[in-house]
């Protein structure tokens, strides 16, 4: 059991999402930043799919009510565990009474705290994460408050190495001066102007302060269409860049409507929305061509990776835990 | 003729609508959104309005495969008649509970009571479910109803209010932002997450509204 010792609207019990629950009209959800989460839950020998918390304001404090292993990753930033500073992206056990502090990052902007054995809050439509539109999933639906007690599962392994461990190589943040995001051209990319195609890759897109789960709305030269388009509602995947009539770009994050009537210039690709999750708001972004080859090709790419280091972490386990 | 389009690495938008909405159309998408579902490739086959989107794996997954897949079963897809379910959501019209019936009204060149009999004399069809957990797209809506959106969505707009928006009618399954006109709202609950069928309308319902006094 962990108790959360700090109020905010913005974090929130997370897992891999609901992909599964489309056709009911509720948003894929999950965490922002999948690879992050993930990464967290290998370190500990969770499953995949195993909850953790998505924290997006800071600080943030929770207590440890048990004995527990838990990896905080995502986001870079001061980590204290009862005071201590914790190396980036590590797991380590907390004693029952603990308190782990994690500060305002100063790379990135979301941090995933996950806990051996997941957070257990039930599964509400084949997921755990918290979707705040609907109002389900996570904890009672609604963001994480000072006071929540939250309860832990069984953990899958004996836990971590007695003084912990962590990524020897990190999960990949923006680039300091432009986040660079690949996009696949998406179903009306033809209908706007040469000029618009050309601002689009070639100008720097700024990230406004309307930046939450549903939606990053950009800021930048206004993209115009060669003629007003009247689409009928379609479905949306998280990635999509849509252009409404003023010509600013919003890009849907991980719960947009499944369904929307915008003209959508283009995708960014699942690899790379992460790195938008993990962009400051004034932040500037550039969208990179590339093919659907090699998007599938990245994505074959990552899994292989993790698919690797999960394999590592679990030898390290056998090879460093006392039995 | 369909156009296929990318939407990311792990979607395919197939686009059937040509002018206005089609009711044939929409059948067809609905039986090879059917088809697609039950492949063991596809994540999710997602109607929209007279277009459909196609989920996969692209991990495991040939897009070319799945792109060639969506092309056979709009091939084969007939405009199918699902079996209607006939549903009625009770409505109480205008005042507090519709604050935009008055616009409405106005633009569709009619008293506040003729345009609610405009609205409770139509017979609705769920033609797509998205947006919002629980949000039915209705076709069917009387055209003089059919106000364009507001050019600012509200921010918030109440569970269960009747909205009316782009020649729609809907009812809001949860609180959330709107573009749509508000002129009522029902007392039924549109999506519960813990039932075993969790939306209330689905896919081809007949939907009819009924007057609350």
């Amino acid at each position: 059991m962990i108790e959360i010792r700090a109020n905010s609207a913005l974090n929130t019990i997370q897992d891999r999402g609901r992909p599964r629950a489309m056709t009911l009209g509720v948003a894929r959800g999950g965490a922002m930043d999948m690879l992050a989460l993930a990464c967290g839950n290998m370190l500990l020998g969770n499953e995949p799919d195993a909850a953790g918390i998505e924290i997006a304001f800071f600080p943030f404090r929770l207590r440890f009510l048990d004995d527990r292993a838990f990896a905080v990753t995502g986001a870079r930033g001061p980590v204290r565990l009862d005071g201590v500073d914790l190396p980036p992206d590590w797991a380590v056990i907390a004693r029952a009474g603990q308190t782990l502090q994690c500060d305002a990052p100063t790379e990135g902007c979301r941090t995933y705290v996950t806990i051996a054995g997941g957070i257990d809050v039930p599964l509400v439509l084949g997921a755990r994460a918290t979707d705040l539109k609907g109002g389900f999933g996570g904890l009672e639906g609604r963001a994480l408050q000072k006071g929540d007690r939250l309860p832990c599962g069984v953990p899958a392994t004996p836990g971590v190495p007695p003084h912990g461990y962590g990524l020897a190589v990190r999960c990949p943040m923006p680039d300091a001066d432009a986040t660079r995001v690949r996009v696949l051209p998406a179903a009306e990319y033809d209908d706007f102007t040469a000029e618009a195609r050309h601002a689009f890759f070639q100008t720097a897109w700024r990230l406004t302060p309307s930046a939450n789960r549903t939606g990053y709305r950009l800021e930048g030269t206004p993209l115009a269409q060669q003629r007003p388009l009247n689409l009928f509602s379609h479905g949306i995947v998280p990635g999509t860049v849509q252009v409404p009539p003023a010509g600013q770009p919003i890009v849907q994050m991980a719960d947009a409507n499944t369904c929307g009537g915008y003209p959508k210039i283009a995708t960014i690709i699942e690899s790379d929305l992460r790195l938008l999750a993990q962009t400051r708001v004034q932040g500037s972004i550039r969208f990179v061509e590339t093919t659907r080859a090699d998007a599938i090709a990245a994505l074959r790419a990552e899994a292989r990776d993790q698919a690797r280091r999960a394999d590592a972490f679990a030898h390290l386990r056998r090879m460093l835990i006392p039995a | 003729m369909i156009r296929l389009s990318m939407a990311g690495t792990g979607a395919i938008l197939l686009d059937a609508a040509a002018g206005p909405f089609d009711a044939a159309t929409q059948r067809r998408i609905w039986a090879a959104a059917r088809a697609l579902g039950g492949a063991p490739s596809v994540v999710q086959a997602v109607p929209g309005v007279n277009n459909l989107l196609v989920t996969f794996d692209a991990l495991h997954t040939e897009p070319d495969a799945v792109e060639q897949l969506i092309r056979q079963a709009w091939a084969a897809a007939a405009a199918e008649e699902i079996p209607a379910r006939e549903v009625e959501i009770p409505v109480t019209y205008g005042g507090a509970f519709g604050e935009d019936l008055a616009l409405v009204a106005k633009h569709a060149g009619l008293s506040e009571e003729a345009t609610i009999a405009a609205h409770l004399a139509g017979r609705y069809s769920v033609a797509a479910i998205g947006a919002m957990a629980g949000f039915a797209y209705m076709t069917g809506l009387d055209p003089r109803l059919a106000v364009p959106r507001r050019d600012t969505p509200r921010l918030s707009v109440e569970c269960r209010a009747v909205v009316v928006g782009g020649g729609q009618a809907g009812v809001m399954p949860c609180t959330a932002p709107s573009g749509w006109h508000i002129i009522g709202r029902t007392t039924l609950p549109l999506f519960d997450p813990h039932r075993p069928d969790p939306g209330f309308l689905r896919i081809g319902d007949t939907v009819r509204f009924t007057r609350v006094a």
